[in-house]
């Protein structure tokens, strides 16, 4: 439109719905000139809004007025000490229609209880560094690898053997799944294996709405392991 | 007359061809006629070899995709307007042509095509006094 985002009246932004770093923060400062504020919130409390950023940036700021945060160590379920790393549990106080009670967020983070330079008292949350099941965040839409097992394990031309990659590029995530070849499945013509994958990644998209890149490669290339099968590769900044 | 080619999935990735030839190479099995139809992530390496059912099982012992496509062989003079003339008779008798690979050398051309009905595009071949290579014969080229 011809404007210079940076000469709006705009001052600050609020950003969240999926997990950022330092780096894209001081990327959509510079760009934008505003202050870019992080906000925690998910769907099944109130979406954004149970935690953020103060003028000190040094993390988020619980309303403990309304949710009692605790982490927990994931396996034992037993309540972790603050500082120690482990998953986001909130109780609700004030909520009547759907109260939640030590609901797992399955996100892990610390909390930290020292005071901070703003002045506020109430406990702080760390960034994001992880989820304590195997559900990736992709430009704000969650994905679970067995949704796209799903849509793979129905086309007859592939094996159910995958890898999902994950990367961000320019600040967007991306993903692309790569899916081996079922012997002898494969035809002779381009146009029909462009066909398979194609139809992979229009039931990708009705089912998941993403854009996922499908890419066939030959059988018996993606690794097997033992045990829980290694399925994604996330290349994505912490 | 139906020449039994091979169609080997590739990725794009160094050495790989190499390996197919390597395989092949290494218990005698003569390749005939190459010709690589690529995309930027893969491609398929169709080959005509002297012993097609033997090169499949060794291929697919050693985990490619691989999978046999009947092809035709043409022969035609190597003089202007004689690849028109063939062109020319399966316009007339409706039939499509999938891919195809030539080469010529001396007085021959070879003309690999892919149709889309094999027995219709040899019926037209014939209609047309055009020669097909018998199969026999391209496997020991």
């Amino acid at each position: 439109m011809g404007i210079d985002p940076r000469s709006t009246k705009l001052r600050v932004g609020i950003f969240g719905a999926e997990p950022w770093t330092e780096e894209m923060r001081e990327q959509i400062e510079s760009l934008l000139g505003i202050k870019a504020m992080n906000i925690y919130g998910l769907s099944e409390i109130m979406g954004p809004g149970v935690a953020f950023d103060c003028e000190a940036r040094n993390g988020l700021h619980i309303n403990e007025d309304h949710f009692v945060p605790e982490i927990i160590d994931p396996q034992t379920l037993e309540v972790l000490p603050y500082g120690q790393e482990g998953e986001l549990v909130f109780t609700c106080i004030t909520k009547e229609a759907l109260p939640l009670i030590r609901y797992r967020t399955r996100d892990l983070t610390h909390l930290d209880n020292t005071p901070c330079s703003c002045g506020r008292s109430l406990v702080r949350m760390g960034r994001i560094n992880g989820r304590s099941d195997d559900m990736l965040i992709i430009r704000g839409v969650n994905l679970f690898p067995s949704q796209v097992e799903s849509v793979i394990l129905k086309v007859a031309e592939v094996a159910p053997h995958y890898v999902l990659i994950v990367d961000r590029i320019n600040n967007l995530d991306t993903v692309e799944v790569w899916v081996e070849a079922k012997e002898g499945l494969i035809s002779d013509s381009i146009k029909s294996i462009e066909k398979v994958e194609k139809r992979i990644t229009n039931d990708l998209v009705s089912l998941t709405g993403l854009h996922i890149k499908v890419k066939i490669v030959e059988p018996k290339t993606i690794e097997r392991s033992e045990g829980k099968a290694k399925r994604i590769i996330d290349k994505r900044k912490k | 007359m139906v020449i039994k080619q091979l169609s080997v999935f590739i990725e794009n990735k160094s050495g790989r061809l190499y390996e197919v030839m390597q395989i092949l190479g290494d218990e005698g099995i003569n390749v005939s006629a190459l010709s690589i139809a690529d995309t930027s992530e893969y491609g398929i390496a169709r080959i005509i070899v002297t012993e097609p059912s033997r090169a499949v099982q060794l291929l697919k012992e050693q985990d490619f995709s691989v999978q046999v496509t009947p092809v035709i062989c043409c022969k035609l003079d190597d003089k202007p307007g004689e690849l028109k003339r063939m062109l020319g008779g399966f316009s007339e008798d409706n039939i499509s042509i999938e891919y195809m690979y030539a080469f010529s050398k001396g007085e021959d051309a070879l003309i690999i095509l892919r149709a889309e009905d094999c027995d219709k595009a040899i019926e037209s071949l014939t209609k047309h006094h055009l020669e097909i290579v018998r199969a026999s014969d391209i496997y020991q080229i």
